[in-house]
């Protein structure tokens, strides 16, 4: 038997996780820390998700702190919202945006107003974990990006990270929170990776403020989820034409950064607002409303949109002709030259 | 060969999943409305409890006589009357201990008033100074529900909590006829059912929704019936049977207490007013029908009852009667003065933190009211 000198181990800080795995870290570490904390939904348990984020719960800490439920999202919600009278902190699953939509009534209803309707007395530390947006090939009913709702509704927070670190804290944050938090989950980073370590993860960050991913001085682009990435891409393009993009990501919808918002816009002078739900009605005309209302002396140009068009998500063949790309977005800047040009 | 003939010369042998797994005959509900005023079950009541719930009708009767009144003097809202439907109310709130849950529906506040509620509180909603007039944790009674049905999820999840602390609560969730057509009737039951959760679902039927007659609302021999497909007892009874109320919740409750798990209720039983002020009952039922309903009175049952068997003595007459007025005076005085209402609250509940968003618009409404008050100020002068 030969002794074999071992190799020093150097704890390898980081190494790349998806954000789906950062989710379920922070579901993970959220539940051991508190026992109050219990994951809820429909195929949450043995499955662990159809994303896998929910992978190991049920194992870790059983089956009534991680509960596959009957197949009703109304009841879900509806279940969470009596658990949460009762002292526990509900993390919901909704599987599918589109399939969030009989549970509007609960959340709409119920858990958003419940502490405006008790003064105080009965808040309702409910996460709902909603995948959105498209960009996966999914067929009908599975792509919805529906945070104009939610944005809608007062006493929810609406929040949603594009990175690998914020997936990490941002839900973290949202668990903790002592309101309820609709934790947009974009789908179609669930396997985006970064470097990422797990065992001293990424402070958790408050929610409510925005980042800005990328500095620039010709225009800002003020984006959110599975659109940041995107954005990051056409500000690195753009280069080429000579316009130096800064890339804003909004991270929190409700509450609204418009601190860092408008000291952007008055940097640059010009704003694009870029997201896949469409235009009409949609997050984009509010946030250039906001920005129009603080930054109007500051502005060379109108702020644009550039969403996803005002029809039903389409099916999977035709969505690339749907989502923002990088194209739309350059097309927009060059419109930005408008008052130089008129 | 037709397929008629090959299904007849094979036969396969079901799969394990179509095999029935309960004998539903034990979660069947009577064909009869359950009784015990009048009959011989009577006789093993505790006459003191038939006393009790005597004098807890006649003030409940006053209550809606009086909420009802400051209906018309526009100090209410709104006020859904539950005359008629005491019996259920009052039982509601007998069934449950201290430490139980009630969840309510609007027309359910005579059962939160039962239960030891503040009258002035319990109509807080229906006055409209504020939703929801008292601490639910403190009451353990969940604010009035107005959408139908949603509180019976609610009540579900309150009870699977409590039982997964340890806690041996109850949740007794009320909801009226109409409401059983409700995705969250469904859920909730069916949810109830398969997690065992100690809740008791309590439906008056009351024969409207609103002007819909029940038998536009379901096709069920039931709606105790209903109870069967998601595999819990459903038990019908005379909802205007004091007695009778008492001793089918009682069971549900304590049923649920030693972990046998869900009930559903259904109390028969009558809508004596419209559905609210605003509602015109003429135009979807007979006063014939409101008169046989008021042979079948719950107040009258019961009376009858205790005549009968001498345990209506003057002495307990005069006693509910005068604590009941004594109620209603106190609620009067107390709802014809004004509340006094902060305006700035409006902002004060909606996050734990407010938005920069919301900091905005509580800084406009403040100086909206600062002017107004100078105006008014300059006005006196």
């Amino acid at each position: 038997m030969t002794t074999v000198a071992a190799k020093p181990v150097t704890p390898s800080a980081t190494k790349p996780a998806t954000m789906a795995q950062a989710l379920g870290r922070a579901l993970r570490d959220s539940m051991a820390d508190d026992p109050s904390v219990h994951v809820l939904g429909e195929d949450v348990g043995a499955l662990g998700g159809v994303f896998r984020v929910t992978d190991g719960l049920a194992e870790e800490f059983g089956e009534d702190r991680c509960t596959d439920t009957p197949l009703a999202e109304a009841g879900i919600l509806g279940t969470a919202v009596g658990m949460a009278m009762y002292g526990l902190r509900p993390v919901v699953e909704m599987q599918f945006d589109a399939f969030a939509y009989p549970a509007f009534e609960q959340l709409l209803s119920h858990v958003a107003k419940m502490r405006n309707r008790t003064r105080g007395a009965m808040p309702m530390p409910i996460t709902v974990r909603v995948p959105y947006g498209g960009g996966i090939g999914g067929v009908e009913h599975h792509s919805d990006s529906s945070e104009a709702y939610y944005m809608a509704t007062p006493g929810l927070h609406v929040v949603t990270p594009a990175t690998v670190a914020d997936a990490y804290g941002l839900l973290r944050a949202s668990i903790a929170s002592d309101d309820p938090v609709v934790f947009l989950e974009p789908k179609r980073l669930y396997w985006s990776k970064a470097d990422w370590n797990p065992a001293a993860p990424t402070a958790v960050e408050p929610i409510g403020r925005a980042v800005v991913r990328r500095t620039g001085r010709s225009a800002t682009l003020i984006t959110y989820g599975p659109s940041v990435p995107v954005c990051m891409e056409a500000a690195e393009a753009a280069r080429a034409e000579g316009w130096d993009l800064e890339v804003v990501d909004l991270r929190s919808l409700v509450p609204f950064d418009d601190e860092t918002v408008a000291a952007s816009v008055r940097r640059t002078g010009r704003a694009v607002v870029v997201h896949e739900s469409g235009g009409f009605g949609g997050p984009g005309g509010e946030i250039a409303a906001r920005i129009t209302e603080r930054c109007f002396h500051h502005l060379e140009a109108p702020v644009l949109r550039v969403a996803g068009f005002d029809i039903p998500y389409p099916p999977p063949m035709l969505e690339k002709h749907h989502l923002p790309g990088v194209d739309r977005i350059l097309d927009a800047v060059a419109r930005l030259q408008w008052e130089a040009e008129s | 060969m037709t397929v008629m003939e090959q299904r007849g010369a094979y036969r396969p042998t079901p799969p394990p999943a179509w095999q029935p797994r309960t004998d539903p005959a034990p979660l069947l509900p009577d064909a009869e409305p359950y009784r015990v005023l009048g009959t011989d079950a009577v006789e093993k009541v505790d006459p003191g409890l038939l006393r009790r719930l005597y004098a807890e009708l006649v003030r409940g009767r006053r209550y809606n006589t009086q909420a009802t009144a400051l209906t018309k003097q526009g100090r209410l809202a709104v006020y859904p009357s539950s005359t008629g439907q005491e019996a259920c109310e009052v039982a509601a709130a007998f069934a449950l201990q201290e430490r139980d849950w009630l969840f309510p529906s609007y027309r359910d506040t005579l059962a939160a008033v039962a239960r030891g509620l503040d009258p002035l509180s319990a109509l807080t909603l229906l006055r409209g100074d504020w939703h929801t007039g008292y601490d639910p944790r403190e009451a353990r009674i969940a604010p009035l529900s107005t959408p139908l049905a949603t509180q019976l999820p609610h009540a579900v999840g309150l009870a699977h909590a409590a039982r997964l602390k340890g806690d041996d609560v109850v949740a007794l969730a009320m909801v009226g006829d109409g409401g059983t057509s409700e995705g969250d009737f469904h859920e909730a039951l069916n949810f109830a059912a398969v997690w065992q959760a100690p809740v008791v679902f309590l439906v008056q039927n009351n024969g409207f929704a609103i002007s819909v007659p029940l038998a536009k609302q379901t096709a069920a021999p039931s709606l105790a019936h209903k109870a069967v497909g998601y595999g819990m007892p459903g038990r019908l009874v005379d909802g205007n049977d004091a007695a009778a109320m008492h001793e089918v919740l009682g069971e549900a409750v304590a049923r649920a207490r030693a972990g046998g798990g869900p009930t559903l209720v259904e109390a028969v039983t009558y809508r004596m007013e419209a559905h609210t002020n605003a509602d015109d009952a003429t135009r979807y039922r007979h006063d014939s029908e409101v008169a046989a309903w008021r042979d079948h009175d719950p107040i009258l049952l019961l009376e009858r009852e205790l005549t009968e068997r001498g345990l209506l003595d003057e002495d307990l007459k005069r006693q509910a009667g005068d604590d009941a007025e004594a109620m209603a005076a106190d609620l009067r005085e107390r709802m014809n003065q004004d509340p006094q209402l902060d305006p700035m609250d409006l902002f004060t509940h909606v996050y734990a933190e407010q938005t920069s968003q919301l900091r905005e618009q509580a800084a406009q409404l403040r100086a909206e009211l600062e002017v107004a008050s100078e105006e008014a100020e300059e006005e006196a002068r």
